[in-house]
């Protein structure tokens, strides 16, 4: 019992030294550091294509990094692969189960990989030899449903669960290379580095993490949000890292300050924040509610510059091209749009 | 046993926090300066920022004028 509560002493002492020491160098604002910066102009983007075929709700995106083909997954049990420019779909594959929650897109354009309430990461080749897409591997081990998945090559990726945890696979062996235990709720999202080095997750504990990839440890922590974590991605430059959340609020946390620099919110948002995706340079901030719409932000400003208002449901998923020329919102309306 | 798990799990976090407390940091103003710099350096290759020209937006079907 005595050295329960010694633990529990150091451990609150530890947390009042990291809120002090982030306070010791929070010697400005970004809102400050940006004051001389004037607001971006209104942002009005045009729905350039509608992507229609599924037959129920998408519930994730992912572009490929050729800036042209991205794939979907809807309940209605279908990955579709599709070629934004033609609208044609490229492949449409079925899926064991219809309950699927994330979709990846390796970055050579070889894979796909799909997950959901199975538990399980299911790998399929694009390119096999007779043309057919099977199922290359199926990474079975977590014990709660697959909230998001991420390639770092075509032989290892990353995945995040409603167990609290995410690993890092072996898509050879079909094993698990590390486990990255520390969330207390849900893993619901999770993003790569530019760099390949490090991933960030989000989850229902309220709290981002950044995970160093090879040494297989949590460097940082980041709290604020007064909700569940939806949605999480990195700025451009690797060095920041963007949530969005249930509270219908998105923070801006610096990864070398080890602070959260910005919430982006208004009063008239009560709607919780299901995905987000920065444009190339970062300055704007695209993020998908509950209320069907997408809020552009001014990520510097921290003020609202436009609204993408063109699905008839949740929008569920977006993501920015790699070129940055486009934008793709997926919608429980079962219709993928591209915005520019 | 649950305390025997209990006092472990706290053993480990104890760890993770000295590990996150330790952590090297840089002043916000120097942090805001870069993150402004390179939203500012990069604006023009920015898409959705700046707009793209009709001609040269893949997404759109070029005008064609028919000659009669």
């Amino acid at each position: 019992m005595g050295e329960m509560e010694e633990l529990r002493k150091e451990m609150e002492n530890l947390k009042d030294q990291i809120t002090a020491a982030r306070k010791t160098f929070q010697d400005s604002t970004l809102q400050e550091a940006a004051a001389g910066v004037t607001v971006v102009g209104r942002v009005q983007l045009k729905t350039r294509k509608t992507l229609r075929g599924h037959l129920a709700k998408i519930y994730a995106m992912h572009w490929g990094t050729d800036s042209t083909l991205c794939v979907s997954a809807s309940q209605d049990g279908k990955l579709i692969v599709w070629d934004t420019i033609t609208t044609n779909k490229v492949n449409a594959i079925p899926l064991k189960s219809s309950w699927v929650m994330t979709c990846a897109y390796a970055p050579s354009g070889n894979l796909v990989a799909c997950g959901g309430l199975d538990n399980m990461c299911s790998i399929y080749n694009l390119k096999g030899k007779d043309g057919n897409v099977k199922v290359m591997r199926e990474l079975a081990a977590h014990t709660g449903y697959l909230s998001c998945c991420r390639f770092l090559s075509d032989t290892e990726i990353i995945t995040s669960s409603g167990d609290c945890t995410c690993v890092l696979w072996d898509i050879e062996t079909g094993t698990q290379k590390t486990v990255f235990a520390g969330h207390q709720g849900d893993a619901m999202s999770l993003g790569v580095s530019p760099d390949f080095k490090y991933f960030i997750s989000g989850a229902c504990d309220f709290t981002a993490k950044l995970w160093d990839i090879r040494e297989a440890e949590c460097r940082q922590t980041f709290g604020g949000h007064e909700s569940d974590i939806n949605a999480i991605g990195f700025f451009p430059n690797g060095n920041a890292v963007i949530t969005g959340s249930d509270d219908a609020t998105c923070k801006l946390y610096d990864l070398r300050a080890d602070q959260e620099l910005l919430t982006y919110q208004d009063s008239s948002i009560m709607c919780g924040v299901t995905s987000l995706a920065p444009s190339k340079s970062g300055r704007l901030l695209l993020a998908g509610h509950d209320d069907f719409n997408v809020n552009i932000w001014d990520m510097l400003k921290a003020e609202r510059v436009g609204v993408l208002a063109g699905h008839d449901n949740r929008v569920s998923c977006i993501g920015v091209s790699s070129d940055g020329m486009a934008c793709c919102t997926g919608s429980w309306d079962s219709f993928l749009k591209i915005w520019n | 046993m649950t305390s025997n798990c209990n006092v472990s799990n706290m053993r480990r976090l104890v760890e993770q926090l000295k590990l996150e407390a330790s952590v090297e940091r840089i002043k916000v103003s120097e942090a805001a300066a870069e993150l402004q710099q390179f939203c500012l350096q990069n604006a023009s290759k920015d898409a959705l920022l700046v707009g793209v020209p009709t001609g040269s937006n893949p997404f759109r079907e070029p005008r064609s004028c028919a000659v009669v």
